[in-house]
């Protein structure tokens, strides 16, 4: 009877580890669940494994690892990218300060530049960014008005090839393999104004104020000839005809080298605000993953601990009331 | 990191009194609310813009002139209070006193000098552009500024024997237009360093 009650004890211990033994052929049936094995207490109350969950809280431990460690590394990349960011801020407030940002300009050949990221796991900002891009499409399509997408990065292709495929003229990639630098950039805007037909062109990006605050925008560049319409109609521009034009040898030729300038001014800034942004957009993505996985854990590592203690719990049980049978 | 940013754009705001640019575009709002009204409308640059001093009147003149360098890596110079500078337009050298009459003009490689008092500063711009508004603040916006006491002259000479071996080894128009433009720039930065 000892030998029986030992067994017994054997057979409990062992019990999370096997298949639930058929105490009850009723019971053993219900058992068949190939996702967690079950094992049945006396009180026909159902636990799982804790195997199953210590498996489970292994891969949370290690998620909340990698999403820790790529904090970090965002938060290093963000450090690097923000001193630059901020002193190519002043670039563009001279031609602001010229020509104005007039985003209500009515002309037919509208560009619109969005700048997005080529990885992910960067929250909503370049979704945020192909909403705006698709807004100011409906705002500038109409009868005789069209409207074109020129796309830097991966994130915004993928999202804007779906519905817009046809109104994609150029589209471009990896634009961070190497440090962003201001030739790169140079030659970027050369391309597209080398390739694409416009009379306005709209940057979206989004401006970084804080590392957890990150604003979409939209600025403006307008072509010479409708830089010269403008200020002939008067308004913001008007003002520019009182400019004494110098160097170059026509005042149209000035225009153009300037509306060259300010756009890639404008591009070299807004590539690095989006690139900020990106980076601290993907910070608080990853740390508020990593608090996720925390509270799992803790949640997890209850859990085990109920399921530990219950199955204690239950070998007591039955061995007190095995030997108490014994002797009674 | 951040208190930093925001310090230093409320010192600027404390300068100037009047700003004349609108914050934002109201026919934009406007239209993008009626169009799309389940999105907030983006921020445009009048949004983040400095403010500027206002237009003068056509009475005074300033007695000094502000100016703004500014380049793609730093600004260099912001709202500094000067007596003239003079800048390498493709024109020639061109001198900006107070007063100077509203202008645009492009620069080529060439000396910036910058004239407080009685000290001179010098920059050697790679090239740009230059704004005279009417109420005398200049910007001047270069693609490289570097201040002419950073240049070191031995390099300097031998970029320009390097480049002038390639223009004459040089085949095809691409490689002489390189070469040509080397050759222009580190001449003039050379004469920038003994003139």
């Amino acid at each position: 009877m000892a030998m029986a009650a030992l067994r017994r004890e054997g057979r409990r211990i062992a019990g999370p580890l096997m298949t639930p033994h058929p105490v009850n052929p009723l019971r053993a049936s219900l058992a068949s669940s190939d996702l967690c094995n079950r094992e049945h207490a006396l009180t026909g109350v159902r636990f799982i494994s804790t195997q199953v969950v210590r498996n489970r809280m292994k891969s949370v431990r290690n998620i909340q690892k990698i999403t820790k460690a790529m904090k970090m590394v965002a938060a290093s990349k963000l450090r690097a990218i923000q001193t630059r960011a901020e002193n190519s801020r002043g670039l563009w407030q001279p031609f602001t300060a010229l020509l104005g940002d007039i985003p209500s300009v009515d002309v037919k050949k509208n560009v619109i530049v969005t700048i997005s990221s080529d990885k992910g796991l960067c929250g909503g900002i370049n979704s945020t960014s192909v909403k705006i891009s698709r807004g100011l499409h409906k705002l500038n399509s109409g009868p005789e008005k069209e409207c074109k997408y020129v796309i830097l990065g991966e994130k915004a292709k993928a999202q804007l090839v779906r519905d817009s495929k046809k109104d994609i003229e150029l589209s471009m990639t990896e634009l961070q393999k190497n440090p962003l630098n201001y030739t790169q950039v140079a030659v970027l805007a050369d391309d597209i104004l080398k390739n694409v037909e416009y009379d306005a062109l709209r940057i979206v990006f989004n401006k970084f104020q804080s590392v957890v605050s990150f604003v979409p925008t939209t600025s403006t560049v307008l072509s010479p000839e409708v830089v010269e319409r403008e200020a002939e109609a008067g308004g913001k521009l008007g003002e520019l005809d009182s400019y004494e034009i110098e160097g170059g040898e026509t005042k149209s030729e000035v225009l153009q080298n300037l509306a060259e300038f300010q756009f890639s001014c404008v591009m070299f800034n807004a590539v690095l605000e989006n690139a900020c942004s990106e980076q601290g957009a993907r910070m608080s993505a990853m740390d508020s993953s990593s608090r996720n996985a925390g509270d799992m854990l803790d949640r997890l590592t209850l859990t085990y601990n109920r399921t530990r203690q219950a199955s204690i719990t239950t070998e007591l049980i039955e061995i007190i009331s095995g030997a108490s049978a014994l002797e009674g | 990191m951040f208190r930093r940013v925001a310090v230093r754009l409320l010192s600027h705001r404390r300068h100037f009194s009047i700003s004349e640019i609108p914050v934002a575009d109201d026919l934009f709002m406007a239209a993008w609310r009626r169009i799309v009204p389940n999105l907030d409308p983006p921020k445009t640059p009048l949004a983040f813009m400095r403010p500027q001093p206002s237009s003068a009147s056509a009475a005074s003149t300033p007695s000094k002139l502000t100016i703004n360098l500014l380049s793609h890596y730093s600004s260099e110079l912001s709202n500094k209070q000067v007596d003239m500078v003079i800048v390498p337009a493709t024109t020639g050298q061109m001198g900006i006193l107070p007063g100077h009459v509203a202008s645009i003009s492009e620069l080529k490689a060439g000396l910036l000098s910058i004239h407080e008092g009685n000290e001179v500063t010098k920059y050697f711009i790679s090239s740009g552009f230059v704004f005279v508004h009417s109420n005398s603040v200049t910007d001047i916006i270069a693609i490289e500024a570097v201040p002419i006491e950073q240049v070191d002259p031995d390099s300097v000479q031998k970029y320009l024997t390097e480049f002038t071996q390639k223009l004459s080894a040089a085949s095809t128009d691409l490689e002489k237009a390189k070469a040509q433009i080397g050759v222009d720039v580190l001449s003039t930065l050379n004469s920038s360093l003994s003139g």
